[in-house]
C-alpha cells in the first residue's frame, strides 16, 4: 500500500498487475514501443462474411481466458455487447475480459454472464447497474476505469492488448469498409473504435447494413479488417442518437451557465482562433449559446469545436464561427447528419483527441473546456466516477484528459443536489487532479485556482461573484449540513487509472 | 438612499417551496416577494409561513429587498403572517387587495405595534401595496399617500382584469388607463411605480415589448414570476451608452459649477441644474447597477455641500 500524491490509498497490486501510483499529470514519461499485433496476407479478393455472431467468434479464434471489445457509439442502444456475450457463453468460452470504449446501462443485461464466469473482468469503465453491484460486493469483477485518452493509451502501447475487436459497423460492405453515418444504426462519428481497429489482434466487423462494396466514404478501411458478420440489428436507434439535446430551462442551471460564460469571457480566449468544447448537459448547452453569442458579437472566427459533437456545434460551424469541428463522437442526429456530408466536420480518434502519449493530441489544442462534476474538494478535485452512495456509476469520459489538456478548464455544477453538497472537503473519488482544473462554477459563486491569478481578478472587476473555494464549501454546508462519510471495506474492487496509466485513486466496497 | 433603491425586477417565490426559497439569494433580481398569498394552497397556510420565517432566520447575508405577500387584510390568515413572518425581519409586507388608503392604514397600525414589540424603529417595515381591483384603481391617489411607509404602487393586471370582467391580452390596451392612474398616483406621491407580471414566460420577444412600454410609462420596476424573465427586464431598465455619457457630463458639469460657486451651468448650450441633476444621478446609479460604469455618485455629488 502506497499514498499516491494526492494521498489516496493505491495498494501495490490489483487484479495481477502492479500499480503505480499518481504524481501529477505532466511528467510520467512513456517508454515503450508501439504494441505489435501479426501482419496478415489474404490473398482472396471474395467476401470475408463469415455469418453471424456466433461464425464470427469461431472464426477469430476467440478462447478461454482473452480480452474482447466493442466501442460505445451507440450509447444506451447498443446490443451488439450484450449479444455477443450471449453468444460467447453459448459457444462454452469462460474467462473473458471486456476491454471495451465503454459500458452503458443497457449492458446490465451482462450481470448473469459475470456471476456465471463468462465475463471475469472490465478492462473500462462502466456506467450503471453493473458498477453499483461491484460497489456492494454482490459482484466479483475487477474494473479499471480510464479516461478515453487513457484508454486508446492503453491499447496503443499494449498495456491492454485485445485479443478480437467486435466493432459495430453502421454501414459496411463485404471486404470489410465501413463507417458510421448511414444506416439504421448510424452513429456519426467511429473515433473509439478507430483505435481497436488499428492495435486488435483480430478485428471483426459487425453490421446490420451490408452494402455493395465499397462502403464510401471509408471510415475504417479494409486493410485492418479480418472478418464480417451480418446482424438483424445493432441496437435501437432511438437510444443511439437523441433527435434533440436542449438547453436548460432551469433557472440555477441558466445561472451557472451565466457565470461560466462570464469566466469564458474574462479569460480573453474568445478572439480569433478560438477552440472550445462542451458536453450534452443542459448547462453546458446553454453556456455554448453564451459563447456563440459572443463570437457572433466579437465577430470571432474561432479554430474549432472538439469532442463530442451536438447540433449546436453543427450551427456555429455552418454559421462560420468555426473552421473545422474535431468530432469523436456525435451526440445527435443532426451531427450524425452533418459528418456525413461536411469535410469540415472531421471524425477523429479517441487517440486523437486525447491520448497522452503521442505527439501532441487535439485536447492539447484547447482553449476553453466546459466540465461537469459529481463531486468537488477544496483542492479543485473533481469525482464524476462514484455517487453519493459510493457506488461506481459512472465513466471518466473525457474529463481528465480535457482538464488537463485545455489552457482553461471549467467545471460546471450545482451547489446542492437533493440535499447534498457538491463542494466539499474532499471528494469521494479523484477522477481529474485539482491541478488540471481553472475554475469551479456553481450558482452560489465562481471559485478560482490559485495559478490563475490574473483571470480571478478580472472576473473581481467583472463583478462576478468570486469565492475562495472554502468559502463556497462553508456556505454550501450551511445550508446542507456536513455529510456523515459514507463508509467503506478495505477490499478494493476497482481503479481510476489517470490517463497516463498512473493510478489516481481506487474504488472500494461500500459496507452494507 | 431610499429614493434610490433599484426596483427593476421583483420576483415572486412560492413560500411553500422549500427549493425555491433557498435559491433567492442566488436570483439577480433586485426584490423579491416570498408569497404567502395566491401561490399558497389553503391546506398549507400554516406550514408556508413557518417556512418562510425559518428561511428568513437563515437568510443573513442579504442581498437584495425581501418583501412577503401576506395574505389580504380581510382574511383570518393576515395576522398570523405578519405575526410569524415579522420577527424574521423581511424588508417589508407586499399589500394585495389595497383597495383603499383605510387599508393600508391599519396595515401600518399593524406594524407600528410590531416593530414596538420587536424593539425596531418605527417605520422600520415598508409597505408596497398592490393596486389590482377597479375600486383600488379609482383610489389609487389617496392610497399612495396612505403611510410614509410605502415604497411604491405595484399594479396587479390579473386581479385587475378579472374584476373588470375582461380578458388581459399581450399588447395590453386594455391596461393603459389603470397604468396611467396607478403612475400619477405614485409620482405625484414621490414613490415608484411598479408593472405587473407578464406570465407567459417563453416569450420573451412580448415580455420586452411590454417591458419597454411600461418603462416609457415610467414605471421603474415590474413584477415577475420566473428568474429567466430576469435578463430582459433589466436588459430594458439599462441605461443606454449616450444616456449615460450625457449623465457624466451632466455629473462632471455641476461640480464645475460647484467649484465655481453656482448651482446652475450650462452644458452643449442647455441650463444644468438640480432636477437635471438628479436625474442624471438616476441614471449613473442604475448604470453602476448594471457594471456599466465604475463610479459611486455620493449625495454630495447630487445636491453639494451646505
Amino acid at each position: 500500500m502506497a499514498l499516491n500524491s494526492l494521498g489516496r490509498e493505491i495498494p501495490d497490486s490489483f487484479a495481477g498487475k502492479k500499480l503505480l501510483p499518481y504524481a501529477d499529470p505532466w511528467s510520467l514519461q512513456p517508454h515503450a514501443e508501439r504494441s505489435t499485433r501479426a501482419i496478415r496476407r489474404l490473398t482472396h479478393n471474395g467476401s470475408k462474411l463469415v455469418g453471424g455472431l456466433r461464425d464470427a467468434i469461431i472464426a477469430s479464434g476467440l478462447k478461454d481466458g482473452m480480452t474482447i471489445s466493442t466501442h460505445h457509439s451507440l450509447r444506451n442502444g447498443d446490443s451488439l455487447l450484450n449479444d455477443l456475450v450471449r453468444e460467447i457463453d453459448a459457444l462454452g468460452i469462460r474467462d473473458i475480459k471486456i476491454a471495451s470504449s465503454s459500458v452503458h446501462v443497457v449492458h446490465a443485461e451482462l450481470i448473469p454472464y459475470i456471476r456465471k464466469g463468462v465475463i471475469t473482468g472490465l478492462e473500462c469503465g462502466v456506467n450503471g447497474p453493473i458498477g453499483e453491484l461491484i460497489s456492494k460486493g454482490e459482484l466479483d469483477c475487477p474494473v479499471v476505469v480510464r479516461s478515453h485518452g487513457g484508454r486508446a493509451r492503453a491499447l496503443i502501447c499494449g498495456e491492454v492488448p485485445v485479443d478480437v475487436a467486435f466493432l459495430a459497423a453502421p454501414c459496411c460492405d463485404e471486404y470489410g469498409n465501413f463507417n458510421g453515418y448511414y444506416g439504421p444504426s448510424a452513429c456519426g462519428s467511429l473515433g473509439y473504435a478507430q483505435v481497436d481497429a488499428q492495435h486488435a489482434h483480430k478485428v471483426v466487423a459487425v453490421t446490420d447494413n451490408l452494402v455493395p462494396f465499397p462502403a464510401v466514404p471509408v471510415g475504417i478501411p479494409q486493410t485492418v479488417v479480418d472478418f464480417v458478420a451480418q446482424v438483424a440489428s445493432l441496437g435501437d436507434p432511438k437510444k443511439i442518437v437523441s433527435s434533440t439535446t436542449r438547453i436548460t430551462t432551469d433557472p440555477i442551471g441558466l445561472q451557472i451557465a451565466k457565470y461560466a460564460a462570464m469566466v469564458i469571457r474574462a479569460s480573453g480566449y474568445v478572439q480569433d482562433g478560438f477552440s472550445f468544447q462542451t458536453g450534452t448537459g443542459g448547462i453546458s448547452l446553454a453556456v455554448a449559446e453564451h459563447v456563440r453569442d459572443m463570437m457572433r458579437q466579437g465577430k470571432v472566427k474561432g479554430s474549432f469545436g472538439g469532442g463530442g459533437i451536438t447540433g449546436y456545434f453543427v450551427d456555429m460551424l455552418e454559421e462560420g464561427l468555426f473552421e473545422a469541428l474535431f468530432d469523436v463522437q456525435c451526440f445527435d442526429l443532426k451531427a450524425v447528419e452533418s459528418i456525413g456530408r461536411n469535410r469540415r466536420h472531421q471524425e477523429m480518434t479517441a487517440g486523437t483527441y486525447a491520448n497522452p502519449f503521442n505527439c501532441g493530441s487535439v485536447v492539447n489544442r484547447l482553449d476553453c473546456a466546459i466540465l461537469s462534476a459529481t463531486e468537488i474538494d477544496v483542492d479543485f478535485n473533481v469525482n464524476v466516477n462514484t455517487e453519493s452512495m459510493g457506488y461506481l456509476l459512472h465513466n471518466t469520459g473525457g474529463h481528465c484528459d480535457v482538464a488537463a489538456g485545455a489552457k482553461l478548464a471549467i467545471v460546471v455544477a450545482p451547489a446542492i443536489r437533493g440535499r447534498l453538497p457538491i463542494v466539499r472537503d474532499a471528494v469521494t473519488t479523484v477522477t481529474t487532479p485539482g491541478e488540471t482544473v481553472g475554475v469551479v462554477v456553481t450558482e452560489r459563486g465562481i471559485a478560482v485556482n490559485d495559478r490563475l491569478p490574473e483571470l480571478k481578478a478580472e472576473l473581481i472587476r467583472m463583478r462576478a461573484p468570486v469565492k475562495d473555494i472554502r468559502q463556497l464549501r462553508d456556505e454550501i454546508y450551511a445550508i446542507t449540513g456536513v455529510p456523515r462519510p459514507i463508509e467503506f471495506t478495505d477490499k478494493v474492487v476497482g481503479l481510476i487509472e489517470y490517463r497516463d496509466g498512473s493510478i489516481i485513486d481506487v474504488v472500494r466496497q461500500v459496507r452494507q | 438612499m431610499a429614493a434610490y433603491q433599484l426596483r427593476r425586477s421583483l420576483l415572486y417565490v412560492p413560500g411553500n417551496m422549500p427549493a425555491m426559497l433557498q435559491n433567492i439569494p442566488l436570483f439577480e433580481c433586485d426584490a423579491v416577494l416570498i408569497d404567502l398569498e395566491d401561490a399558497v394552497p389553503l391546506n398549507e397556510k400554516d406550514a408556508a409561513r413557518v417556512l418562510v420565517r425559518c428561511f428568513l432566520d437563515q437568510y443573513k447575508a442579504r442581498n437584495k429587498e425581501i418583501l412577503v405577500r401576506i395574505n389580504g387584510l380581510d382574511t383570518k390568515w393576515a395576522l398570523d403572517d405578519l405575526k410569524t413572518v415579522l420577527p424574521g425581519l423581511p424588508d417589508g409586507i407586499r399589500l394585495p387587495k389595497a383597495d383603499s388608503p383605510e387599508i393600508v392604514e391599519r396595515l401600518d397600525t399593524l406594524l407600528t405595534e410590531f416593530e414596538e414589540e420587536l424593539g425596531l424603529d418605527i417605520g422600520h417595515f415598508r409597505i408596497l401595496p398592490s393596486i389590482e381591483t377597479a375600486l383600488g384603481v379609482i383610489n389609487a391617489t389617496s392610497t399612495a399617500k396612505a403611510s410614509t411607509r410605502l415604497i411604491g404602487l405595484a399594479f396587479g393586471a390579473e386581479d385587475y382584469t378579472a374584476t373588470m370582467e375582461i380578458e388581459r391580452t399581450k399588447s395590453g390596451e386594455e391596461l393603459f388607463n389603470a397604468r396611467m392612474r396607478v403612475l400619477w398616483a405614485a409620482k405625484a406621491a414621490g414613490i415608484q411605480a411598479i408593472d405587473t407580471i407578464f406570465a407567459d414566460v417563453n416569450d420573451m420577444e412580448a415580455l420586452r415589448r411590454e417591458t419597454e412600454l411600461i418603462k416609457r410609462l415610467g414605471f421603474t420596476g415590474k413584477c415577475m414570476v420566473n428568474p429567466r424573465q430576469c435578463d430582459v427586464i433589466h436588459d430594458v431598465f439599462a441605461p443606454k451608452a449616450a444616456e449615460v455619457e450625457h449623465a457624466l457630463q451632466i455629473i462632471d458639469a455641476i461640480k464645475r459649477a460647484r467649484e465655481m460657486g453656482t448651482g446652475v451651468i450650462s452644458l452643449h448650450g442647455k441650463m444644468i441644474d438640480a432636477p437635471i441633476v438628479i436625474r442624471a444621478a438616476r441614471v449613473l446609479r442604475t448604470a453602476q447597477a448594471h457594471g456599466l460604469v465604475d463610479i459611486e455618485i455620493s449625495e454630495e455629488d447630487i445636491y453639494g455641500t451646505e
